[in-house]
């Protein structure tokens, strides 16, 4: 679980157009990693690309294993991915959806293993959404079914997890528990890869930033002030605004 | 509980099939039925064997093949309403049998005909699974299958209008209304082999098609191989739809009221859907034919009439329901 996933020239191309250009950094394991930029710069595309949901080139390992050398099985044992808008077709129940997660380890709802019933247990105690296990997935709040997506998540006990938006459903409470849980997934020796557009909650729970502008990565480095004050006005035209208390705490002025 | 639906649902069966062995205009005890089988007393043993036993296993074996390519089609579209029928596939397999027929070729070679209906299954499965891809809505890929299911009628409608005389009519025509009646054990072994070589195709793709309620793109990274899952279930539709309407003809409804039926006991996990779906269409189709059977009227009912005004009201009350709560 200690192994950096390292990326060099990942590009993707769609309908014709360039989506991701050249992207070339390393993802240190145990650092929770922010996916910060506007709209289109090609932040949800890098992670799918990642989880191998849409076809790339370029090289993309970690440590020393090839994942586009891996069958989809294996990658899946590796990375785990959760999307930024969750399409739930059944009625399924919570912990059978979540139970999918253990797809890749030979494990399906109807027949779960006692590691593969554990991690499930732990994936929904661990997302705070363990009451809602017998509920049936269509019942949920937007809010509930994005916690127990993270369970699905994190049932699959990946070294990698990349996260698009995990926030962006929640209320207040919720989305500080999903980045606190993730941040401890980081501390536990994950590499831990999130989109958030809400960039007072990644100045407080991010570890280091990938800046990325027009499919291009633009800088790669630690969530500090400098880094904020920097980068935001480039990338976003506003002149972001600080805390008081010395901290990376910003928020922006209406015009 | 989807242990007990898969003991419940076979043992069903299996009283459906006796009573339909001996119940009928010429009815026959239970007590014969040993003589029967054992060859004792030969009037019942032509009713028994020759004439009721290969209804009874086609009538099962075309329900068995239809529900389980409905639930394995609403699986991979997520879209309740996906069904051989409703999609145009059973219509192209008819299509593909009566070119058969009006060409003559079913008539040398006893393998065309269900050839030419799997040909045509598969081609329209494979049509709408790249629809399906291309497609989010249910409402499209339902009004593509409607497309096709039109356009394969009014083909058929042209190869009735040119045919050559009274009795290639009415072999065409019964190709579209489905029925089991007069099938021998001859006719159920040749297209036996080929819906249960579907079926098994359908059932290997379990796990992948639960996980596929995710969407394709979650399930993708969930380790789902979406190209080999979709070329199984196309195959294996397409194969046994194909070859279930070589058996029996066009016999819609059954893939989508089968499926419905048995979701609340298979808590909604679409791989665990598909062999109770199994056995619920042979038992809906075997008991349907039994009542075909019993009906007096003056001609027997066509199995395919009687599974259509059955299966049409429900489908069009699954289609209100997911109109008023947005789910199945």
């Amino acid at each position: 679980m200690t192994e950096p996933l390292i990326l060099d020239g990942l590009t993707v191309h769609a309908g014709g157009k360039t989506l991701l250009a050249g992207v070339s950094t390393t993802l240190a394991p145990g650092e929770f990693t922010a996916v910060v930029g506007p709209n289109g710069a090609g932040k949800s595309t890098l992670l799918r690309a990642l989880a191998g949901i849409v076809p790339a080139q370029g090289s993309m390992r970690l440590g020393d294993t090839d994942l586009r050398a891996l069958r989809s099985i294996e990658r899946a044992r590796r990375i785990a991915w959760l999307p930024q808008s969750h399409e739930l077709a059944w009625d399924m129940r919570v912990a059978d959806m979540v139970a999918l997660g253990r797809f890749a380890y030979g494990a399906t709802p109807g027949r779960l293993g006692a590691a593969d019933r554990a991690a499930v247990a732990q994936a929904m105690e661990t997302a705070g959404c363990t009451a809602l296990a017998d509920r049936s997935v269509t019942s949920l709040s937007g809010g509930e079914q994005a916690l127990a997506c993270l369970a699905r998540v994190l049932a699959a006990d990946t070294p990698v997890l990349l996260a698009d938006e995990p926030a962006a459903a929640l209320d207040p409470a919720n989305q500080y528990r999903a980045l606190e849980t993730l941040t401890d997934l980081a501390r536990s020796g994950r590499t831990v890869v999130a989109v958030l557009h809400d960039l007072s909650l990644v100045a407080q729970f991010a570890d280091a930033i990938l800046w990325l502008g027009r499919g291009r990565l633009v800088a790669h480095g630690p969530a500090t002030r400098n880094a904020f004050a920097h980068h935001v006005p480039a990338l976003f035209g506003r002149e972001p605004a600080f805390a008081e208390d010395g901290s990376n705490a910003l928020y922006f002025r209406r015009a | 509980m989807t242990t007990r639906v898969n003991l419940v649902l076979p043992a069903l069966l299996l009283l459906a099939a006796l009573l339909a062995l001996t119940v009928g205009p010429d009815g026959v005890s239970l007590g014969l039925l040993a003589d029967a089988f054992a060859g004792a007393d030969p009037a019942a043993s032509i009713i028994l064997l020759d004439i009721r036993l290969p209804r009874i296993i086609a009538a099962a074996l075309v329900g068995a093949a239809l529900g389980l390519c409905g639930a394995a089609l609403q699986a991979l579209t997520r879209n309740p309403l996906a069904e051989p029928g409703i999609l145009g596939v059973s219509a192209a397999a008819t299509l593909g049998a009566t070119l058969t027929l009006y060409f003559g070729l079913a008539a040398v070679l006893s393998w065309a005909l269900p050839l030419g209906a799997i040909g045509g299954a598969l081609l329209v499965t494979a049509l709408l699974a790249s629809a399906a891809v291309r497609t989010q809505g249910m409402a499209s890929l339902i009004l593509i299958g409607v497309g096709l299911s039109s356009l394969c009628g009014a083909v058929m409608a042209l190869i009735l209008n040119f045919a050559p005389n009274p009795f290639s009519l009415s072999d065409l025509i019964n190709w579209t209304l489905g029925s089991v009646a007069n099938r021998s054990l001859a006719d159920v072994a040749t297209t036996a082999p080929l819906i249960l070589i579907g079926c098994a195709l359908l059932a290997s793709q379990r796990a992948n098609l639960s996980l596929l309620s995710l969407g394709e793109a979650a399930a993708v990274a969930h380790g789902l191989d979406a190209r080999r899952t979709r070329i199984a279930v196309i195959a294996g539709t397409g194969i046994a739809t194909g070859a279930a309407v070589a058996l029996a003809g066009a016999v819609g409804f059954v893939g989508i009221v089968a499926p419905h039926l048995v979701r609340p006991w298979t808590r909604h996990d679409p791989g665990r859907t598909l062999l109770p779906s199994a056995w619920l269409g042979a038992l809906l189709l075997v008991l349907a034919d039994l009542l075909v059977r019993l009906l007096p009227t003056q001609n027997e009912l066509r199995l395919g009439v009687v599974a259509a005004l059955a299966g049409a009201p429900i489908f069009t009350m699954i289609v209100l329901r997911r109109g008023r709560t947005g789910h199945d």
